[in-house]
């Protein structure tokens, strides 16, 4: 049998054993992208829907910076921020270096720009054929950026499923700020590259498995969601 | 601000009223004066800057030069040719209006349902707005302003584009507005339309107010070539 059929069948049989590393590096995965994109998410939304809605001087270089960190490369944020949590760093004395939530903070920062991009698009859009609307009722700002946000909510969904898509798929930063400690930071991303490197294929191609299997299920949520919002009748 | 005359009490006051966008003036030194219980048909050809003098009935757009006096934007409604739909349902879009006047629960949605019941649309209370039919759209948008019982009513240009049955309804249910009290400012193309629902004409032409005189007196005999020739279908 070659290397890489042998591989998947001891993939398959972490996977249907459930086997407990595997899990546990899953579950650790799953938290760390979840409360990263709450954490970019609670600060994208009010950004992107403020950068939509002002007309402030500010708005052009904003929407440019946000633009620009779209693309941000992960280990420019892994290295920013190991340098912030670092013992000598401005925020070492909160200990976070080597944490997941010094991870958190690398994935949040990696993905606030994409979600405050692409909500700030999503909400100017849904703003143009409601403006007159909305100014005719007298709405104060905040009221304004709620109605568009619920406005827009099934395409924000989808926005947020983006930013998770990304930060579960990242691993440079994570590596750098988390150190990829067994049973402490060590995620998904993290071990397929350690254990492709230590030769341990069957634990790399298993969690590859599972990790394009949660991409998939991302990806089939955001198609549901833009059916929900394709769909007359509710 | 309202001010009471000998003849009414007046809505909305433009003295001298223009406005100029990107260089281009828009409107010229409207003088209109709005009172209480009116139907008002704005007429005019495509760009005479209806929409815009409605607009600024609403304050939406402030005027470059001259001034405006009108009610509060919670004593008025505001209607277009392409209803402006939450994607909601009917009913919320209706109950979402009523949330921005400060209406609390349970009273909120007893006066959704009220008014959509007026506007026959009660059926379809719990369907997705964007489902609905050109009509039904434009009613349910009649359905948010009855709701709010608005004292100015004013309606950009709102049977457009709509299947004679349904620009029926729209003017039906216009009509039952202003019987209930609401002062009506309205656009249109559609002559008939204006003769229907008009005791007072506004004609534009060019951005400037060229008539401003009973419905009757006007389609008897207008006095502007602009507004002969508009009668005539010679422009739109």
């Amino acid at each position: 049998m070659s290397l890489f059929a042998e591989s998947v069948a001891a993939a398959a049989s972490l996977l249907l054993a459930g086997d407990s590393t595997l899990m546990e590096i899953t579950a650790l995965s799953l938290r760390v992208s979840a409360t990263a994109t709450l954490m970019a998410a609670s600060i994208g939304l009010p950004l992107g829907a403020w950068a939509a809605l002002t007309s402030s001087a500010l708005r052009v270089p904003v929407v440019v910076v946000l633009n620009a960190c779209m693309g941000l490369p992960p280990v420019v944020v892994g290295l920013i921020v190991y340098l912030l949590l670092s013992r000598s760093g401005p925020m070492g004395a909160l200990g976070w270096l080597f944490t997941p939530a010094g991870m958190v903070m690398a994935q949040t920062i990696l993905i606030t720009p994409i979600i405050a991009a692409l909500a700030r698009q999503t909400i100017e859009d849904a703003h143009v054929p409601l403006r007159d609307w909305l100014t005719s009722l007298g709405l104060t700002a905040w009221q304004r950026i709620l109605t568009l946000l619920f406005e827009a909510r099934f395409s924000l969904a989808v926005v947020l499923l983006a930013g998770f898509g990304r930060a579960i798929a990242e691993v440079g930063a994570v590596m750098m700020v988390g150190g990829n400690i067994a049973g402490s930071t060590r995620v998904m991303t993290t071990t397929i590259a350690l254990e492709t490197s230590k030769g341990d294929l069957p634990l790399a191609l298993a969690l590859g498995i599972l990790l394009v299997m949660l991409v998939l299920i991302v990806n089939g949520a955001a198609q549901a969601v833009k059916a929900r919002m394709e769909r007359p009748h509710g | 601000m309202v001010e009471t005359t000998n003849r009414a009490t007046s809505l909305v006051t433009l003295s001298k009223a223009s406005v100029i966008a990107g260089g281009k003036s828009i409107l010229s030194d409207i003088d209109l004066t709005i009172f209480e219980r009116e139907s008002v048909v704005v007429l005019g050809a495509n760009g005479a800057g209806k929409s815009t003098l409605l607009k600024l009935c609403n304050a939406i757009t402030s005027p470059s030069l001259g001034s405006v006096n009108t009610l509060p934007v919670q004593e008025q409604a505001l209607i277009f040719q392409r209803p402006a739909l939450l994607q909601r349902t009917v009913l919320d879009n209706v109950r979402f209006v009523l949330s921005v006047r400060g209406v609390a629960e349970p009273l909120r949605t007893q006066q959704a349902q009220q008014a959509l019941a007026a506007c026959n649309l009660s059926a379809i209370a719990n369907q997705q707005s964007r489902s609905l039919s050109g009509g039904e759209q434009q009613r349910l948008a009649l359905a948010r302003a009855w709701a709010c019982k608005p004292r100015l009513l004013l309606a950009d240009e709102p049977t457009a584009n709509l299947a004679p049955a349904a620009v029926r309804d729209v003017e039906a249910l216009l009509q039952a507005v202003q019987t209930e009290g609401t002062t009506l400012v309205l656009t249109t193309h559609n002559v008939a339309q204006a003769k229907r629902l008009a005791r007072r004409i506004v004609f534009l032409d060019g951005g400037r107010l060229v008539e401003d005189r009973p419905a009757a007196d006007f389609f008897a005999s207008p006095r502007s070539d602009a507004a002969r020739t508009y009668l005539e279908g010679e422009t739109l």
